[in-house]
């Protein structure tokens, strides 16, 4: 009796560790789930808000318009039917609030009672207007034509050049100026980073005597400590104002700031790996340079490195992912502009920031919200990439030293 | 002639090295510098906010002046919700992945999947978290929702950690007990659990200093601007004092006057990774010069 519920103890137990161990790999899955679930939706939606329509006059030849069109319509960089492949005539924009200047109050109706009709006669009478209205108000004979918008497409999404996800009529949702915001603030925290990384992972694997990294060691650790909000703290109240004031810009929120920040962030991830496979170098290896004359630095930059140069690059990607993921403080120095950043004196604004930044605001399951979750999995994609590619060059190391 | 060119060479030699080392250590000791430039600045600028009144009192016209009372209780929740669900689900998977699972294609898939959790940016989480516990689970913002999405961050951390102190346990130990007719979770729990303990301790205290400080998993899954009372249960919102460090100093209405209590706010941050790390490291030192007695 005893035996058996001893080996049932042991079956029970194992089946328990079991359970916890498949955690992470459902919390992945899960994740990705949701992720994607709520993501690919965004594709499934018109870039004009639910509820809303855009109507035409009924000669007129146009049935589709893209939002970037819409967009250009009614910012009036484009005011010809012409440039959409109509006859030449400027268009009229029409939005709601305008009807007032049409119609009297009596014939719109206390209750917006007349107003479908007015829409209806309006859309009728101005051969080049362009409507844009709640769908409640079209008339049951509405005597206009409603344009077809297409969805949002992937090519669009991932290629366009402006990020506007509440504009109306149309949302503008192209990712490029936030990916690429996200790629250069990376960029520069990484060129900021990467040499003061190596120098301090040399300088504690071959320079440093034992009791100096025993110091320097739980210091870095430190270092990777620091809460993002706090860096981002920092740098707001200490590198945001000096860069203002160094370069002389009317804002200091800037990429560069957003660099630094991530830099320093970055520094711990890429000294902790580097270091690691620096110490990995075989004792037999040195001393034998050594032993040939080589100068101690002679062994470090033609034995030490090289050997170890796989790790080295395993660190500065992995700080690279580390630099894309970093939401807070990126949020807190950068000044979120949305735009395609020239300089790093601009301000720009990275992927995580967005969706920090915007969640909160987008009504949950709409349009906006799906674009952020979109978003997401953009963020997660490169990130998942960046983690196999370490993976791949570490593997690809051990068996070649084996 | 020769003698005298390979003195040259090797003083030249010499010389090259002496910069390189001072170039390297001039390098290593700025970013010793920068860490201490950070947190002297914090701390000066914090020193003189932080008193009992900062520490127990309600915030109070808008934030500009009293204390930040009730982000410490969230915090303290949340960091106590997280560690509850990730720590033992954290442990468990580590002696599974350690002592139990043999090597092959299912280890391979878990480790590769923990390893991926680790790399997934704390905003994903946070976009996670929120549609899975707030809205499809229907937690809302709570302390229950935010305290799941901080755990599944900090379950990778957990599961590394504790791995690798159970790798640090001497196979000779295992294969004692097992010789001794103890059964494979008698030898874990009786023998390797205790001998590894001390390093499963630091990790949770790192943990613990990393979940406290996260901020972007509890934008959207718990914390609030401002609470005029302390959260009653895991259901309600709470305030957080990463998320109130955010709030304050972006998006107040008085950012300036509350200035002070920003700095007040990262102090407290800062003194919370001071003393999960200095306690790590003292445990750390303090259990390994014990092992080498014996």
């Amino acid at each position: 009796m005893k035996t058996f519920y001893k080996k049932f103890l042991e079956k029970f137990i194992e089946g328990l560790l079991m359970l916890s161990g498949t955690v992470t790999t459902l919390t992945v899955v899960l994740i990705v789930f949701f992720l994607f679930k709520e993501g690919i939706g965004v594709f499934n939606k018109k870039p004009v808000e639910e509820g809303y329509v855009i109507a035409v006059n009924n000669k007129n030849p146009i049935n589709k318009l893209s939002s970037e069109q819409i967009k250009n319509i009614y910012d009036q960089k484009i005011t010809n039917w012409k440039i959409l492949g109509a006859p030449t005539d400027s268009i009229i924009l029409f939005r709601l609030e305008d009807v007032s200047n049409y119609y009297s109050d009596a014939e719109i109706g206390e209750n917006f009672e007349g107003l479908p009709i007015c829409i209806s006669l309006l859309t009728d009478s101005l051969p080049n207007i362009i409507a844009f209205f709640p769908e409640k108000y079209i008339d049951k004979n509405f005597k206009g034509k409603q344009l077809e918008i297409d969805k949002v497409k992937l090519s669009e999404f991932l290629t366009g050049k402006e990020w506007f996800p509440t504009a109306q009529p149309a949302a503008q949702l192209g990712v490029m100026p936030l990916i690429l915001g996200t790629l250069w603030v990376s960029l520069g925290a990484i060129l900021l980073a990467l040499p003061l990384g190596l120098a301090a992972s040399v300088y504690m694997s071959e320079i440093a005597n034992e009791k100096i990294r025993r110091i320097m060691k739980p210091l870095i650790e430190l270092l990777a400590g620091i809460p993002s909000v706090v860096y981002g703290f920092f740098g707001l109240v200490i590198i945001v104002p000096l860069i203002q004031t160094t370069f002389d810009l009317p804002v200091g929120e800037t990429g560069l700031a957003g660099s630094i920040i991530l830099g320093i962030m970055a520094l711990p991830t890429i000294i902790t790996i580097s270091e690691d496979a620096m110490r990995n170098t075989p004792r037999a290896m040195k001393e034998a340079s050594l032993a040939l004359g080589a100068s101690k630095w002679q062994t470090i930059y033609k034995v030490v490195i090289p050997y170890s140069i796989s790790g080295i690059t395993a660190g500065a990607i992995l700080g690279i992912g580390r630099a894309i993921g970093e939401t807070m403080a990126v949020l807190m120095v950068t000044g979120n502009a949305a735009v395609i950043p020239h300089s790093i004196l601009e301000p720009v604004r990275t992927i995580p920031a967005t969706i920090a930044a915007e969640l909160g605001e987008a009504p949950n399951g709409g349009l906006h919200f799906q674009a952020l979750f979109a978003l997401g999995c953009i963020l997660f994609l490169i990130t998942l990439f960046i983690n196999l590619t370490v993976e791949f060059i570490s593997n690809r190391n051990k068996y070649n030293k084996h | 002639m020769m003698m005298l060119d390979e003195n040259k060479l090797a003083k030249r030699k010499k010389l090259r090295q002496s910069i390189a080392f001072g170039i390297l250590s001039t390098l290593s000791y700025s970013i010793i510098a920068i860490l201490f430039i950070i947190l002297s600045f914090i701390i000066y600028k914090g020193i003189g906010v932080i008193n009992w009144n900062f520490i127990s009192q309600m915030p109070e016209e808008g934030m500009t002046k009293g204390g930040i009372y009730p982000a410490i209780i969230g915090t303290l929740y949340l960091v106590g919700g997280s560690i509850l669900f990730a720590f033992p689900i954290g442990v468990l998977a580590a002696i599974y992945m350690n002592e139990y699972v043999k090597d092959g294609i299912f280890k391979k898939i878990i480790k590769q999947m923990t390893n991926n959790l680790a790399g997934i940016p704390s905003i994903v989480f946070g976009l996670f978290g929120m549609s899975l516990f707030v809205n499809k689970l229907g937690f809302g913002d709570s302390i229950l929702a935010g305290s799941l999405t901080l755990g599944l961050l900090a379950l990778p951390v957990v599961i590394r950690t504790t791995e690798e102190a159970l790798k640090a346990v001497d196979n000779t130990f295992r294969q004692a007990s097992i010789g001794l007719g103890a059964s494979k979770w008698e030898t874990t729990s009786k023998i390797v659990l205790p001998i590894a303990f001390p390093n499963i301790i630091t990790g949770l205290i790192l943990s613990i200093g990393r979940v406290s400080g996260e901020t972007a998993p509890i934008l959207f899954t718990v914390a609030a601007y401002f609470l005029p009372k302390l959260p009653t249960s895991i259901f309600d919102q709470a305030m957080a004092l990463p998320y109130h460090l955010y709030v304050i100093s972006t998006s107040g209405t008085n950012i300036e006057e509350s200035r002070p209590i920003a700095y007040g706010t990262a102090l407290v941050l800062i003194i919370i990774v001071l003393i999960a790390n200095l306690l790590a490291n003292g445990l750390r030192k303090y259990f390994g010069n014990k092992v080498k007695m014996n």
